[in-house]
């Protein structure tokens, strides 16, 4: 790719465009990750003709399918709406509002990221039994998962520009209607990705159903693997879970766009001015103070007063301090390896939107319809059905699994960043002289760092808090923080499971309080040197 | 050996056509400008030129090699073409040295080469800034120093002074012509701004709907348009019908000596309709009406000091209006005078559209 290449194209004289020389090992890496990534709906679908089609149709059709279809619709379309509001408002306020200690607030809010929606569960039905069911379900839900629209909204209104706000004033439009047409407009784009997210997450959710009593398709699934090892009817709810996950996709994709590629030229960059909040103000310090307090505060203080309580009959368990040295493992090599795949994938769609890189980035959503709980029971199913076991329940099968589950989170962190190092940076570069490999590593890498540091952030976060899959896939003897947390919790030895709550939101925070300083930052470091815009 | 030679370009987005067989060449160490409005297809040539592009048709050629076309295409980091954008595209994360020192060798990044680059720009002690500390004009000229660096034959600057405000973008084209100049590097600048395109360039090609329409010198470009509309875009013109006879021009106000110009391609034919430029420097108004002298009515005056301009209705012909520049502004008719009207020097024609072949 760096040489002068001569293709003997056959001379002919119409206007296709001459071939340029494709990025042929970009290429390729991102083909192995899109198999990669593929394996876990492949397995299903072994597992599917396995149990026999006819018999999973029918288990498709039974009228439970159809109660556990009204669970789940209901409490991801409501809990994804209050997750966009509440999301969205946070980051307007902290992004472009004179919130007092909006520094503070900027990382309380998304600190919640790094509790794991079973803990908040946990937190919050262990202390007050009245959170159950639907309700408990939907309060739960929202606090656990609303940073997930608040992250990329709060980026991207730090991206806009405010010129364009300020010319809509000067255009006679009132404040509210600047909000809406202006900066919901801007925002647009990272609201339903946020969105998106919830819904999946809602979709995949298990731990928190649990314990809160509602049944939704991930609950029954894993009974059903669990407690019944009946595969097909674990089958047939798998897959109408993805097609679920699918519709919502789709249905993202098709409001959206689908517009990839980087952003054209913001100019140079002002400092933003922030918009007083006046008499407002102590009603939003209010709102965020509670805000806080139920996502953040009560996990943390119902897991201390457990602690407090004593251990009743204990049960035998592992070290706190062995639980948290695996799930750091594992999660840190999920993280690495889910980033690193991610980057060719991201490499090509941002750079080379051909027809087939937008099929390539298409297929690496599929897994984003996979839940955690499918992934993990297709590939432990495939191991033992057709592998002899090859990796069922190895250190590496879980860390595989957890890097394909969380691959769409390092996408879309490490897709940012590439859009962020504009091709005109790498163009200019190239006239010097310096071939493209070295361009690579000496613009490309530099100027996405963060945004891989950022993606690793959020997969090793995500692992860390994961239950499902851990619970299937977890090596033999072997605990983790949540797993460990998980088989107290159910003995409803909550003062033993308590410790281990804390240890997850401590490790979590870590890379949680990173990402938050990360979005924090961003433009303040790469602000005022101008981002080019994208040549044609 | 010409420093770039482009044959036959054709580019084409999707199915937007942006070049069409256009041809241009560029002489070793002159300094040409690509002047064209937006959408003319500027920025596209430059990116085929510096190999950001293939082309879809055509022949680039640098210093003779064949850099691409049907079957060859060379990269654009084996060019070694200076490129300058327009925003300057400074890597925001090196300092302005590494900025400056990304194409050179490791171990010369840190070396003399850098600071006499910088000297050479005006930025001495700015080294170690990075670029978001830097005023536009200082990004662009770091970017230019940046692209010197690698000592390229051919430097692209593409629009490089159109996000600088008014009085720096004087100062910083002056200090580039200056550094291009001094390095002896050819130079293409492709702008949209007739004031830098003439001021700066030896050289100004005329780009419109994707093809290359006049490329000359500033002085040839006024002095003999290609075109009527080129004509009336480089200052103002006075257009005359006239009909060819005995290499000359009759006109309404005399017969006018022919411009012997590759114009009008061969012999023009006796009686053949042309119209004709006259520049209003190239009408002398005078006092003294002479028998057989075309006359023309004074309209209104212009008094610009150091001269003026005036306008005329014909005599001979109450349709034609008439523009003339006089450096001698003490003198100035007054309104409604009766004046003498005489065309100094040759002038250029073209055949007249109802009368092309």
């Amino acid at each position: 790719m760096t040489t002068g290449l001569i293709e003997h194209a056959p001379v002919e004289r119409d206007l296709k465009p001459r071939k340029r020389p494709r990025p042929k090992a970009l290429n390729t890496l991102s083909a192995v990750v899109v198999l990669a990534l593929a394996l876990p709906l492949v397995f299903l679908l072994f597992e599917a003709s396995d149990a026999g089609v006819a018999n999973v149709w029918h288990i498709i059709w039974r009228s439970y399918t159809a109660t556990l279809f009204w669970n789940t619709i209901r409490l991801t379309v409501v809990v994804t709406v209050l997750c966009a509001i509440i999301g969205t408002l946070c980051a307007y306020c902290v992004e472009r509002t004179d919130l007092p200690g909006r520094h503070v607030w900027a990382v309380l809010v998304v600190v919640p990221f790094a509790i794991p929606d079973f803990v908040v569960s946990f937190g919050w039905s262990s202390l007050f039994p009245w959170v159950s069911g639907y309700h408990g379900a939907v309060l739960v839900m929202t606090l656990a998962v609303y940073p997930l629209v608040y992250l990329p909204v709060a980026a991207s209104l730090r991206g806009a520009d405010t010129s364009q706000e300020e010319i809509a004033r000067s255009l006679g439009a009132s404040r509210l209607s600047t909000f809406f047409r202006i900066t919901i407009g801007q925002a647009r784009r990272a609201i339903l990705g946020g969105c998106l997210l919830v819904a999946l997450v809602i979709l995949a959710e298990y731990g928190a159903f649990e314990i809160l009593g509602y049944q939704t398709f991930t609950t029954e699934i894993f009974s059903e693997f669990s407690v019944g090892f009946d595969t097909a009817s674990a089958c047939a709810l798998s897959l109408v879970l993805v097609v679920l996950s699918l519709v919502v996709l789709v249905g993202e994709s098709s409001v959206n766009g689908g517009r990839f590629g980087a952003r054209v030229g913001m100019g140079s960059s002002r400092p933003q001015l922030r918009r007083p909040l006046g008499r407002a103000k102590f009603p939003v310090l209010a709102g965020f103070a509670t805000l806080v307090g139920g996502a953040l505060g009560l996990p943390i203080a119902s897991a201390i007063y457990w602690m407090t309580q004593g251990r009743s009959d204990a049960i035998a368990g592992v070290s706190l301090a062995g639980a948290a040295g695996y799930t750091a493992l594992y999660s840190a090599s999920a993280a690495l390896l889910s980033t690193l795949m991610a980057l060719p994938v991201a490499l090509l769609v941002v750079r080379n939107p051909t027809r087939f890189h937008r099929l390539l980035s298409k297929t690496t959503f599929l897994v984003l319809a996979m839940p955690g709980l499918v992934v993990a029971l297709a590939l432990s199913y495939f191991s033992e059905q057709h592998a002899n076991g090859f990796g069922y329940q190895s250190a590496p099968m879980l860390i595989f699994a957890y890097a394909l589950m969380f691959f769409p989170l390092a996408l879309v962190g490490v897709r940012a960043s590439i859009a962020q190092a504009s091709v005109g940076l790498e163009e200019v570069a190239t006239s010097l002289g310096v071939p493209r490999s070295r361009v690579l590593l000496r613009i490309t890498l530099p100027l996405v760092a963060p945004g891989l540091g950022a993606a690793f952030c959020l997969v090793f976060l995500s692992a860390v808090t994961e239950l499902t899959a851990t619970l299937i896939l977890i090596p033999t003897g072997v605990q983790t923080l949540a797993t460990q947390f998980w088989a107290y919790q159910t003995n409803l030895s909550f003062g033993q499971a308590a410790p281990f709550a804390l240890v997850i939101i401590a490790v979590a925070a870590i890379p949680a309080y990173l990402l938050g300083r990360f979005f924090d930052r961003l433009p303040a470091h790469r602000g005022s040197a101008n981002v080019p815009s994208l040549m044609t | 050996m010409s420093e770039l030679e482009v044959k036959g370009l054709r580019k084409a987005y999707d199915t937007q056509s942006v070049l069409e067989d256009l041809d241009l060449t560029v002489e070793a160490g002159s300094f040409v400008s690509i002047l064209g409005p937006s959408g003319s297809g500027k920025t596209t040539l430059l990116r085929v030129i510096a190999g950001f592009d293939r082309a879809d048709q055509g022949t680039v050629r640098l210093h003779g090699q064949i850099v691409d076309d049907e079957s060859h295409f060379v990269e654009s980091a084996q060019r070694r073409i200076g490129y300058v954008p327009q925003d300057g595209s400074l890597f925001p994360h090196l300092s302005v040295q590494a900025n400056v020192g990304f194409g050179l060798a490791r171990k010369d990044r840190h070396g003399k080469r850098v600071l006499q680059l910088l000297e050479m720009v005006g930025l001495e002690g700015f080294a170690q800034r990075y670029p978001h500390e830097l005023s536009g004009g200082q990004q662009q000229r770091v970017a230019l120093a940046r692209g010197l660096a690698i000592e390229p034959s051919l430097v692209l600057l593409d629009e490089p002074f159109s996000s600088l405000d008014a009085s720096l973008r004087a100062a910083v084209r002056r200090d580039v012509r200056r550094v291009l100049k001094e390095s002896g590097t050819t130079a293409i600048l492709v702008t949209h701004d007739q004031d830098e395109a003439l001021s700066l360039a030896d050289q100004v090609a005329i780009i419109r709907d994707g093809r290359i329409r006049q490329c000359a010198a500033p002085s040839h470009l006024y002095a003999k348009p290609a075109t009527p509309e080129l004509a009336r875009e480089f200052g103002n013109s006075n257009f005359i019908n006239g009909v060819a006879n005995a290499g000359a021009v009759e006109t309404s106000i005399g017969v006018l000596e022919l411009e012997d110009s590759s114009f009008l391609e061969g012999s023009v034919r006796d009686g053949a309709k042309l119209l004709v430029l006259v520049r209003p420097e190239q009408i002398v108004l005078s006092h003294n009406l002479h028998d057989g002298r075309a006359t023309a009515r004074v309209l209104e005056t212009e008094f610009y000091g150091h001269d003026a301009v005036v306008k005329l209705r014909a005599t001979s012909s109450e349709s034609l209006l008439l523009s003339a520049r006089t450096p001698n502004p003490i003198q100035l008719p007054h309104v409604d005078d009766e004046v003498c009207v005489e065309v100094l020097g040759p002038v250029i024609a073209w055949p007249r559209d109802d009368d092309n072949k």
